[in-house]
């Protein structure tokens, strides 16, 4: 039986079973995205401001201005960034589960706007009405922010099927998670979107929690990469802890779609440091685990490192984390004390027309 | 003795069709597996092949005959050395074609008062449902090229009950797109198409098949609007028959209507004639919000007046007087409402004054004209192909008794479906459904006659 290896993208050597690798070897031969400086420092404060920003959430959860699911993106944040970092946002989409709030941030989002989602106040970005799992916003092509655990990967099926419709050159990135991974639509979707061609790259987080169950007690297959091969979509297996790692591999997806070749699969193993969602006290883990991947795996601590080799300074890097705080700050200031919609908005946008 | 061949029965619901052309004459020899006739059905032309040994006797009824009854006899075989020619035909059925099609048909379509949108004097052409439901989605494709079907056997086969029939023809595989059998992905594409900015239409071959995708009909599509605070929408048509057909069980015969339109969010439509039907596919189409299209097998095959103008598009949310009348409402849509009309015609002879209205848009539902209606009879039921509970019958008695109570001289009465799954057996199947007569009995009812 086929293990999971024990850490984040283990060789590939040994995984000659797996046929439709073509992708894994051009990432291989090439594993880290060679960013700028520049580049660097941005990838930095971007997932800075995801764990910042998450930290607070989960802060005013527990102060009761959040209620509802609040699931919380913290040890993740590479993904997010190392993926949308190279999207063409001129014509681009992405959509994914309930776990959206980093994503969102990645494209530069307003913080305030959806931190006021989170309280469910009127500037929120769904004006209070979609909360923490349903944000979404057509301006970016983000088309969500979905609640139902899989559904977005044949919604995100649909929002290819309309790039290629339209010819407009752009592909989606569609993003689930371990237990998404189980649902029957995730297939019918890798079916079609292969039968057709579509310009689409899913990408599973693997965060090796579905909700409490470990994957290997929900998945009879854990190389989640390798589920795309009775459909003829090549996967990728990339640390999703490393953001240059999934920026380079984000490179090689995207040419393939772009080029016309069809739909990748690409599994990005990460961990989430916080329970499922804010309800969630996680105890199907041990705390020592937890710690394990924070001393070691950290995706921030990680470029950190990283960027003192390249000559950055502590000082320089703190700065950036003052500025991030106050920015935090002020959105949680702006969530908390902007006002609720007015009941009138209850009844509106039910339908669009008027009938 | 002689082998009699009947006219066979080529779709659960054919009860008659062509005999296009015998490919055998008589005098041929005739073996298990040959080619005997072309026999045309109102979707497609179909071979009959035997499954006798023989000598083709006597054909019966001629090439070219319309309207042969399913089970009529058209030929005579004569087994190996039997007497041929004069011995057996005489004690055969009827071999004259008779045309037997179920009285609702002819005088609902007649009975139908026009609607009162179309100006007099414009011309009307007979068409089928199917036909009129095919020509609303042709004509909005040609004028949007945002709008495509998809869904399973759509393209190539030209649509499982021949719905889709000719769009690939014109429109190719880039808009008509065949589908896998995987009701539950591709609902959730033409979804996603849909916030995506095209304008899908997703044909479910039945919506029976619809429970499977279910949840992006209503998690995905019709919460999107409100979810997003009015930023994301999803601009689809779910389309296909609904209701019990003819035959096919419990899994196969289901009216969803009141699933449907228990969903805020949802526009529901589900038209009886062809006018109706091609007039708010239009509008369905160029709805900015999702739309489900409930059709019925039962009734594609029936040809109504439909005005020949260029742009034929009716009102969402409008129901339609289909008869007048001033003594008891029958409140009813889809194949309830020819059941209704012709109850209202049993009713006249005995001198009850029936109005008929057809609902047409199930969400939202036009309340106004089911008030008024009431406000004027006072007496009203309600005819729905379904099961009782939690019903649009039930959804109308809610309204008369919170709005209309004043009105009323009788209690409201529903006839529905019998509470049970649908059986097969042709006696329980009957007995299972709504018919006419129960109808008119539920208005006699409340006319207290």
């Amino acid at each position: 039986m086929a293990k999971k290896p024990a850490k984040p993208s283990a060789s590939h050597a040994d995984d000659s079973d797996f046929l439709l690798h073509s992708l894994q070897d051009a990432f291989e031969a090439k594993k880290r995205y060679a960013a700028s400086d520049a580049e660097m420092l941005e990838f930095y404060r971007q997932m800075l401001l995801i764990r910042r920003f998450e930290e607070k959430a989960g802060q005013l959860y527990g102060l009761g201005l959040i209620g509802g699911f609040c699931h919380l993106y913290i040890g993740q944040e590479a993904v997010a960034i190392g993926l949308q970092s190279a999207l063409d946002n001129e014509r681009d989409s992405v959509i994914t589960g309930y776990r959206d709030h980093g994503h969102m941030l990645a494209y530069g989002i307003d913080p305030k706007v959806i931190m006021a989602e989170l309280t469910g106040r009127e500037a929120g970005i769904s004006k209070g009405k979609g909360g923490s799992m349903h944000m979404f916003s057509t301006e970016h092509k983000f088309y969500g922010g979905h609640g139902i655990v899989g559904a977005q990967v044949a919604l995100g099926g649909g929002l290819a099927l309309a790039h290629q419709y339209n010819n407009d050159g752009g592909l989606c990135l569609a993003y689930f998670g371990d237990g998404a991974a189980n649902q029957g639509q995730v297939y019918e979707t890798f079916n079609m979107a292969a039968l057709w061609n579509l310009p689409i790259v899913f990408v599973v987080e693997d965060n090796q929690y579905a909700m409490g169950t470990a994957s290997k007690r929900s998945s009879a297959e854990t190389r989640f990469y390798r589920r795309g091969t009775a459909f003829r979509i090549p996967g990728m297996e990339v640390n999703g802890m490393d953001v240059l790692e999934v920026r380079a591999a984000a490179e090689v997806a995207f040419a393939h779609v772009r080029a016309g070749k069809g739909p990748v699969l690409m599994e990005c193993n990460t961990y989430r440091y916080r329970g499922h969602s804010m309800s969630d006290p996680a105890k199907y883990r041990t705390r020592e685990e937890v710690q394990e991947q924070r001393d070691h795996h950290d995706p921030i601590e990680g470029l950190k490192k990283t960027l003192i080799e390249a000559g950055k300074t502590e000082d320089e890097l703190k700065a950036i984390d003052k500025a991030i705080r106050a920015e935090v700050a002020e959105a949680a200031d702006f969530a908390e004390t902007s006002p609720e919609p007015t009941p009138g908005e209850l009844y509106t946008d039910v339908l669009v027309g008027e009938y | 003795m002689a082998i009699e061949l009947k006219m066979p029965a080529l779709s659960p619901t054919m009860e008659q069709g062509t005999l296009a052309k015998w490919l055998k004459q008589e005098g041929d020899r005739i073996e298990p597996g040959d080619i005997i006739a072309e026999i045309e059905t109102d979707k497609a032309t179909m071979e009959f092949e035997a499954i006798d040994e023989g000598v083709l006797e006597k054909i019966l009824v001629p090439a070219g005959t319309e309207d042969v009854a399913v089970g009529a006899v058209i030929a005579l075989i004569a087994g190996e050395g039997e007497a041929p020619a004069e011995a057996a035909p005489a004690p055969a059925p009827a071999p004259v074609p008779a045309p037997a099609p179920k009285a609702e048909k002819p005088t609902a379509a007649a009975a139908s008062v026009a609607d009162p949108a179309i100006p007099a004097g414009t011309k009307l052409v007979s068409t089928t449902v199917r036909e009129a439901l095919r020509d609303a989605m042709a004509e909005e494709m040609r004028a949007d090229p945002r709008v495509f079907v998809m869904g399973e056997e759509v393209a190539e086969y030209q649509g499982a009950y021949k719905v889709t029939q000719g769009l690939l023809a014109e429109f190719g595989p880039k808009r008509v797109i065949d589908t896998p059998i995987t009701e539950y992905g591709f609902a959730g594409i033409g979804t996603g198409a849909a916030m995506g900015g095209l304008r899908p239409i997703v044909e479910f071959m039945t919506f029976n098949f619809a429970m499977q995708a279910i949840d992006h009909i209503i998690n995905s599509a019709a919460k999107t609007n409100y979810m997003s605070g009015g930023q994301m929408r999803c601009p689809i048509v779910f389309r296909g028959p609904n209701g019990a057909a003819s035959r096919v069980g419990a899994q196969h015969s289901q009216n969803y209507g009141p699933w449907y339109a228990s969903v805020p969010g949802l526009i529901v439509i589900a038209p009886y004639d062809a006018a109706d039907a091609k007039g708010l596919m239009k509008a369905a189409i160029r709805c900015e919000d999702p739309v489900v299209f409930l059709e019925n097998e039962l009734v594609y095959g029936r040809s109504f007046d439909v005005p020949d103008v260029d742009d034929y598009v009716l009102p969402i949310g409008k129901a339609r007087i289909v008869r007048e009348g001033k003594d008891v409402t029958i409140v009813t849509y889809s194949i309830g409402v020819g059941l209704a009309l012709e109850a209202a015609a049993k009713l006249a002879d005995e001198g009850i004054d029936a109005e008929v209205i057809d609902l047409r848009t199930l969400r939202p539902l036009d309340k106004q004209t089911v008030l008024e209606s009431l406000a004027k009879t006072n007496r009203l039921i309600v005819a729905e192909e379904g099961w009782p509970t939690c019903s649009i019958a039930s959804e109308i008695i809610s309204i008369c008794m919170e709005e209309g109570f004043d009105h009323l001289d009788a209690p409201v009465l529903r006839v529905c479906n019998e509470d049970v799954p649908l059986p097969y057996a042709a006696n329980l199947e009957k007995l299972a459904l709504i018919d006419a007569a129960r109808i008119a009995e539920a208005a006699r009812k409340v006319c207290y006659k």
